[in-house]
């Protein structure tokens, strides 16, 4: 199904926030200012905006360690987000989740997530509230091709398999897990794990914006008419090390650089839809604009955000205690 | 011979005891006691407390001796006539006791009296039944925070001569926890649907604190449904309330929070025993106890005053009343029954508190049964 | 109210508060039984038949049999948790925490803390444990202290059949994750519980005896063996305490303090293993905050730091017996 133009300039617009976003993140964590450490999506865009932007209230998705683009595309607030990465007291989680935590349940974002395979089986979970509450909703993991090897992101699909789910697996496959080749780690084929539990499988050019949306509207569709999961398997690359400061010795000598010139979706997107009419580039260049400034607001704003008060290390351990 | 040999044997007091111990003997072996004498002291788990000699005769043999405890219906003492020889006693004890099975007495009691329930008014009420017969039944009606068991030693000895219900009220016990407005009115109603559902038309009536005003309201709304009305330390006679106590029993959650609240019910504090506490906390757990507590202290005892004042209907009452109060009483002062009209019997004991009819049970069992005869 | 086994008053539990609350769902292993099979639906009801019955009443929907995956359902309970359900999920032996921790301790219980208190996670995972069965060293393990050193997690461990469905009411209603601890040889323990629902709050501790010389704080099972034990020795001069703590997380700190300073005297009677136990905390506890009431050195009765055997003659040794908390209370009591 074509999207409409206020989709394609609001799948533009996320894009670019998340690439922005992580970008300024790259540039500020090499000060020093930013702590711990962060893990960037910037190059696998067009998975995250694909897939959200066939979902609605009341849907949920869970994501990983390197999170930032499905907060994002799943509407949680930036600004919030960057002082979340600053640790501060504004940030979404209050500054005591950081990078590796960000959630947003009032916006069906159940967080960002520090251990490899966290999310499947709170996906099935929480499909199973939308399907137990009969709320017509549904959930999506976002796994890397790392936590597809993972026991429980394989159970998982056995699980919302076996209760019919309203479940949706994304396995973003940006060839690494850490600096291991997904060539090397992961045996048999994705879409094919997807045929031994019996649920449809999907493989997908990642950086295509368009078939990543059409294949998740089909998933998703599915979904919510009871026709239980579904594993899209999309290849798609990242620009960053797999955390900021991995010197990425064991990516090829010009790969990333290649990578950017030649299959970035954001670039690949802005190409198809000013080819076909569909949109100008002054329209496009404008959204850039106003996603420079809203990360430069939301960077500043967090530099100069106070700290959670020391009270705060003791507060919600438990909703009572 | 053997007809004149009597059996004292451990009673059951409330549904719970399953044993007791000989606290004290107040009789010695060879002296005349009467029906109705203190014999001995009967410590269970939850009270201490008087056990009444069930006949006439010598108290020939104190079987258990003090600080023994014996399952109930084990034998205490043989009481007899002068005349009957000591072999026949022995013979009596040995035949006793070698028939005397602990597990199947226990088991014969517990096929005696259980609560039931039943619908009344749209709610359910639990309730205790004992004894039988064609007299005219008696109601028991307990006070704020009670419940049906707080009337394990008067029950036995009323049921007797006459069906005896004791009731739990509304919010209280085994009964709904739903009051409605919970006001004395509220409540009345509730006992009075009971009465319907069970076909009660008319009862003596015998009521304990809030569950006093309870029953003075059910006489005043409708004469023909009280035979005769005991009010024992009862609210509804003046405007003055404990409210420390009706705040802190609502307030405590653990045996120690609880303790000195409900010391203030006794004259003598130490018949507080863990058992009563962990019974009140236990059904204070219940869901919608305390919220049924909270309404009815909202309603009845709002702004820390009486809600429900009717000593001066009291005389409208046309069925017998009689008033018993412990002039120790911390909740209820007894200074409320020297407003009452002439024609009301008052009984007062100055070494007995709140709960008169626990602390001086043989004389209030005495009272009831004697007024409700008449 | 009837007396009830401490099966029947965890089964009448679930009951209740499924009729209650129709977000209480029940998941696990076999705890319908028979779904997909041939023969009896129902046919378990779990593996020990605690929640027979259930399937009849609330259907499939609602009382849920898994596979043996234990990694997604309790992932599953924990993300049902965080989205509006108050799952109730059947972990059937503690033992089998290894495959399915991360998804209890990374996620259940740190969803609050990391999402800045904006997370409700009210999941309750029901978990046999404890020796006795002659079930080995993999079904028989008192996994309890690993579960309380977690933060963002309660441990319930009832004692008695009354206890249970107190806890456990509490438990399911409860918005954060509970662990929530069955002893395998209670559950046909009876005693009177009532037939309505009732909750008993967590981090109160229980005094089941009150006495003058010894102080006996003891989990789960061990408090029905100390209980045998004071009243045994009441007649022979020694009155004890008896702590049941029903909580080990959080912990009524306050009680067991104000319980060894009137005896001065303590033994902490544990069925878990000896090292980071609940006997080891609770000894330091008294011992770092009342040392100076103390009459002598705090007691404990565990096991021995070896796993659980099978053969019956060596379980039997290992398992803490009334015997062995006598002879420490009568220890502390002479010293």
């Amino acid at each position: 199904m074509q999207l409409n133009r206020d989709e394609l300039v609001q799948a533009y617009r996320q894009m670019r926030t998340i690439r922005e976003f992580e970008e300024r993140v790259h540039t500020e964590f090499a000060t020093g200012d930013i702590p711990g450490f962060v893990h960037l999506y910037a190059g696998e865009e067009a998975s995250a905006v694909g897939v959200c932007l066939n979902l609605k209230d009341g849907d949920y998705i869970a994501s990983t360690h390197r999170g930032h683009g499905h907060c994002i595309a799943k509407g949680c607030d930036v600004k919030g987000m960057m002082q979340e990465i600053y640790g501060r007291a504004g940030g979404l989680c209050g500054g005591k989740g950081g990078s590796m935590h960000i959630a947003d349940l009032s916006q069906g974002m159940m967080g960002a997530n520090g251990i490899v395979g966290g999310g499947p089986p709170l996906i099935c979970g929480a499909a199973l509230t939308t399907k137990t509450l009969k709320t017509g909703g549904v959930a999506v993991a976002f796994v890397g091709d790392g936590a597809s090897n993972q026991g429980t992101t394989l159970e998982s699909y056995n699980l919302a398999k076996v209760w019919k789910l309203p479940a949706i697996f994304v396995v973003e496959d940006n060839g690494y897990a850490e600096s291991t080749s997904s060539a090397y780690a992961v045996a048999g084929s994705q879409s094919k794990r997807a045929d031994a539990f019996g649920m449809p499988g999907y493989e997908v050019d990642g950086n295509d914006l368009v078939a990543m949306h059409e294949v998740a509207r089909e998933a998703v569709e599915r979904a919510r008419d009871g026709g239980g999961p579904s594993l899209i398997h999309a290849r798609l690359n990242r620009f960053y090390g797999h955390f900021e400061g991995d010197a990425m010795t064991y990516r090829g000598d010009g790969e990333v650089e290649k990578l950017r010139a030649e299959a970035d979706c954001i670039q690949l997107f802005r190409k198809h839809v000013t080819e076909a009419g569909l949109l100008d580039a002054a329209q496009l260049d404008a959204v850039d604009a106003e996603v420079t400034s809203l990360i430069d607001e939301a960077v500043d704003e967090a530099k100069a955000a106070p700290p959670p008060a020391a009270e705060e290390l003791l507060t919600d351990v438990y909703v009572s205690y | 011979m053997t007809k004149t040999i009597q059996a004292v044997t451990m009673p059951k007091w409330g549904l719970a005891m399953t044993e007791g111990m000989v606290a004290a003997w107040h009789v010695e072996e060879g002296s005349e006691i009467a029906a109705g004498d203190e014999i001995l002291d009967i410590e269970t788990t939850k009270i201490t407390n008087a056990f009444e000699a069930p006949g006439a005769g010598v108290l020939r043999r104190q079987v258990v001796a003090e600080g023994e405890t014996v399952p109930v219906g084990a034998l205490l003492a043989v009481v007899a006539g002068a005349d009957v020889t000591d072999a026949d006693i022995d013979a009596f004890i040995a035949d006793f006791e070698a028939n005397f099975d602990a597990e199947a007495a226990a088991a014969a009691e517990g096929g005696g009296p259980e609560p039931e329930v039943t619908e009344a008014g749209g709610r359910r009420l639990r309730y205790l039944k004992a004894g039988d017969g064609d007299a005219t039944p008696a109601l028991l009606l307990h006070g704020f925070g009670g419940d049906l068991n707080s009337w394990m030693f008067n029950q036995p000895a009323l049921a007797e001569d006459r069906p005896v219900f004791a009731l739990d009220l509304p919010g209280h016990g085994g009964s709904a926890k739903e009051v409605g407005p919970g006001d004395v009115a509220a409540l009345a109603a509730a006992a009075t649907d009971f009465m319907d559902a069970l076909g009660i038309d008319r009862a003596h009536l015998a009521g304990h604190s809030l569950g006093g005003a309870v029953a003075l309201a059910i006489a005043l709304d409708d004469p023909t449904r009280a035979a005769s009305l005991t009010l024992v330390c009862p609210a509804g006679l003046g405007p003055d309330i404990n409210m420390d106590y009706i705040e802190g029993f609502i307030a405590a959650g653990r045996r120690k929070q609880l303790k000195p609240v409900l010391e203030q019910l006794f004259a003598d504090p130490e018949l507080v025993s863990r058992d009563m506490m962990e019974d009140i906390i236990k059904y204070k757990r219940l869901d919608g106890a305390v919220a049924a507590l909270q309404t009815i202290a909202g309603a009845a005892f709002a702004g820390g005053r009486q809600a429900t004042v009717m000593n001066d209907q009291v005389e409208a009452v046309s069925a017998p009343v009689q008033v018993i109060w412990g002039t120790q009483d911390r909740i209820v002062p007894a200074a409320h029954a020297d407003t009452l009209p002439p024609q009301v019997e008052v009984h007062r004991f100055d070494d007995a508190g709140h709960m008169v009819h626990m602390e001086k049970a043989a004389e209030v069992n005495g009272l009831l049964t004697g007024f409700i005869a008449e | 109210m009837a007396k009830k086994s401490f099966r029947e008053a965890i089964n009448e539990t679930l009951l209740q508060e499924m009729r209650r609350d129709p977000t209480v769902i029940v998941m696990g292993e076999d705890i319908a039984g028979g779904a997909g099979s041939p023969g009896e639906d129902d046919a378990w009801g779990g593996v020990l038949g605690v929640t027979k019955g259930l399937v009849a009443e609330f259907g499939r929907e609602r009382v849920l049999d898994t596979p043996l995956t234990e990694s997604a359902y309790v992932g599953a309970a924990a993300g049902a948790a965080a989205t509006g359900l108050r799952p109730v999920a059947e972990l059937m032996f503690v033992d089998f925490m290894g495959v399915c921790f991360d998804q209890i301790f990374n996620q259940a219980a740190k969803f609050r803390y990391m999402f800045g208190g904006k997370a409700v996670t009210p999941m309750v995972i029901r978990t046999m444990y404890g020796a006795g069965f002659r079930a080995a060293s993999q079904h028989s393990q008192c996994l309890y202290p690993i579960f309380t050193h977690i933060p963002g997690l309660k441990v319930a461990i009832p004692s008695s059949a009354y206890e249970a469905k107190g806890l456990l009411t509490q438990a399911i209603r409860d918005d954060d994750p509970v662990m929530f601890f069955e002893h395998k040889a209670m559950y046909d323990e009876e005693e009177d519980v009532p037939d309505d629902p009732y909750t008993i709050p967590f981090g109160e501790a229980n005094l089941t005896r009150e006495g003058d010389d010894v102080t006996i704080v003891a989990i789960g099972r061990m408090v029905q063996f100390s209980n045998q034990v004071a009243d045994k020795l009441e007649a022979d001069g020694i009155s004890c305490t008896v702590v049941d703590p029903r909580t080990t997380s959080p912990l009524d700190e306050d009680t067991i303090l104000e319980c060894a300073e009137e005896t001065g005297r303590v033994v902490v009677v544990d069925e878990a293993n000896p090292r980071c136990s609940m006997a080891r905390d609770i000894a330091a506890l008294v011992a770092e905050r009342s040392f100076g009431a103390l009459k002598a050195p705090v007691r404990q009765v565990t096991p021995p730091h070896t796993p659980v055997p099978f053969a019956p003659g060596l379980e039997d040794l290992y398992i803490p017996t009334p015997d062995k908390i006598e002879a420490a209370v009568r220890e502390v009591a002479a010293a």
